[in-house]
């Protein structure tokens, strides 16, 4: 297929990109071991403070002793039901999110009308903050997991909302026109562009929205409910476990990293049409 | 027959609370942008619009392809009155308007699919377009990937594929360097002797104009109306030689002496704007 795709011509043109996409990502990766630095100054810095006496080591116990309260913690399973709980709220909520957030967004973006009916109510609860209403979500639907799903999708649902309204809002009419130029059923306009016209600022709302899915569910878990990492860290730190809640901390840093760069890796898929500014700037 | 027929098309545009424009001393809120189109333009032959900027060419296109409704007045294709968007006529826009998340291929591809043909076909189509402009090794790069001349023939062959009797080309090339845009007008002049579909052309070039056209038609300042329309008497088949001609430079002429008032028309129109913008 390849070779039928790309002419002799262009084949000494496909190597050079090869060879010069090794290089990029060798660059690349040079170019984050430049921030890693830093991560390891501040690890540095974090083992000599309790080690120095400068801070109490009951308070803040060294980073290799977080790391092998981690570790055991992991070994021991415990950490991955707590981390599954977590996730599992925080995808389902986020998920209910997508499915209420982006239909409904196409119907305010494209029927000015029903913007202009719905616009007040939603500005009023986007701008209340998700955390104020944490209590009103526990009281209602209890400790059990419906509050936490609840409150997650509800905190996603407004990042969601407002990308897609504007995405669809934003659709240059020049596509439209074309479109229709070309005699586009209203069914086919919809599916063929304002879909896709709109997926970026969409998928950026997803993006966001997802992260404020995990940061909402730990605080939901810190104040009412039995699992969950955000439980996990109040809980140690209730019983003065205070490794094990320096660990579950640590936990939370590099699961919203390992989020945050698959939530980029999949903006990028999803927008793979779109020139890469990066590209573009740095050559 | 005539192809296409423009009856007495007038177009006004309501314009935005607090907006208002001057109408030759008037202050209103209404734009009149077309005052009275009266056009016939013959089966297959290639006329070109000339006229000063925002005398209402995009306008009229926008109504010969069903994309605006005049005010009052109408067109008629084939002798049926144009009511919304029809599949005989095809529309290159001002600004490219290749879809940016569909690759060259599938961009031209797109009018075919609206009218459900089979896959097979569609990209049997599209890739002999593509050969056609000599695009053919980049069939699936995506717009952004195109330089300037590349998106236009690919927006060009778009219009085409759908083999449309009719071709709407507004300002095609005005972005492009002149040694492409004279590679392109030459490729189009081919394909045009090939298919000999109607087409209306804009441009604000005189050059291009007397060197595609076999009329070409003269609008007035905004409010626009066809000032005069003349033919262009040159041979065909046309090559890039045919501009040195003295033959050339007497159609050159012509055009400019009817479109030159308009323009300082039209650019006094703009001082008198930028006066009341004060
Ligand atoms: N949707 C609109 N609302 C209000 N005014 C409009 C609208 N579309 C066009 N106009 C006005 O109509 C006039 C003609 O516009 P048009 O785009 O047809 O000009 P044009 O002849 O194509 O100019 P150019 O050569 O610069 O492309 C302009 O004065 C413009 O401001
Ligand atoms: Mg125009």
């Amino acid at each position: 297929m390849l070779g039928e795709i790309f002419g002799s011509k262009d084949e000494f043109k496909l190597r050079f990109i090869e060879i010069d996409s090794i290089t990029k990502n060798l660059k690349k990766i040079r170019e984050r071991s430049h921030g890693l630095w830093l991560v390891f100054a501040f690890f540095a810095v974090w083992e000599a403070l309790p080690r120095l006496g400068i801070i109490d080591p009951i308070f803040l116990p060294t980073f290799s002793e977080t790391i092998i309260t981690l570790i055991n913690l992991a070994m021991s399973g415990k950490l991955f039901v707590h981390i599954w709980a977590s996730l599992q709220r925080s995808m389902i909520g986020f998920v209910l999110a997508v499915l209420v957030a982006v239909p409904l967004g196409f119907l305010m973006g494209w029927y000015n009308s029903f913007e202009r009916y719905t616009d007040l109510f939603v500005q009023s609860l986007r701008n209340t903050s998700t955390f104020a209403l944490l209590p009103i979500f526990l009281l209602f639907l209890g400790l059990g997991e419906a509050s936490k799903i609840a409150i997650v999708f509800y905190g996603a649902t407004w990042h969601l909302l407002i990308n897609t309204i504007s995405g669809v809002k934003n659709v240059d009419p020049i596509y439209i026109k074309a479109a229709k130029s070309m005699g586009i059923s209203d069914k086919d306009l919809f599916r063929k562009i304002i879909l896709p016209a709109s997926t970026p600022s969409i998928v950026s709302g997803a993006r966001l929205g997802a992260k404020t899915a995990l940061l909402v569910v730990i605080a939901a878990e810190m104040i009412g409910a039995k699992s969950g990492l955000g439980y996990f860290v109040q809980n140690a730190q209730f019983n003065f476990m205070i490794p094990e809640m320096f660990a579950g901390i640590l936990t939370l840093s590099i699961l919203g990293l390992i989020l945050n760069y698959l939530l980029v890796w999949i903006e990028k898929k999803a927008t793979y049409w779109k020139g890469d500014i990066d590209q573009a700037i740095l050559g | 027959m005539d192809k296409i027929k423009s009856e007495s098309v007038k177009k006004k545009f309501k314009l935005k609370d607090g907006q208002e424009v001057n109408n030759n001393g008037a202050v209103s809120n209404e734009i009149e942008v077309l005052n009275g189109v009266d056009l016939s333009i013959r089966n297959g032959e290639f006329l070109v619009v000339v006229g000063p900027s925002g005398c209402g060419k995009s306008v009229l296109l926008d109504i010969i392809a069903g994309l605006t409704n005049s005010t009052s007045g109408s067109v008629y294709l084939d002798g049926k009155k144009v009511e919304g968007t029809n599949i005989k006529t095809g529309y290159v826009f001002q600004q490219y308007a290749l879809f940016p998340w569909r690759n060259a291929l599938s961009n031209i591809e797109f009018g075919l699919e609206a009218q459900n043909v089979p896959r097979e076909e569609r990209t049997k189509i599209a890739k002999k377009l593509l050969s056609l402009f000599g695009l053919s090794d980049f069939w699936d790069r995506f717009p952004y990937q195109l330089s300037g001349g590349m998106q236009q023939r690919v927006a060009i062959a778009r219009a085409l594929a759908t083999n449309p009797e009719v071709l709407l080309m507004d300002e095609p090339f005005a972005a492009l360097d002149a040694q492409t845009r004279e590679i392109l007008q030459n490729e189009l002049l081919r394909i045009w002797e090939g298919t000999r579909t109607t087409v209306v052309f804009v441009t604000h070039s005189i050059d291009e104009a007397v060197f595609l056209a076999d009329r070409v038609a003269v609008m007035t300042a905004r409010p626009g109306i066809i000032k005069q329309l003349i033919e262009i008497d040159l041979p065909r088949p046309r090559d890039g030689n045919i501009r040195s001609s003295p033959e050339f430079a007497d159609n050159r002429h012509k055009v400019w002496n009817l479109l030159k008032g308009e323009v300082i028309k039209a650019q006094k129109d703009w001082e008198l704007a930028s006066v009341y913008a004060r």
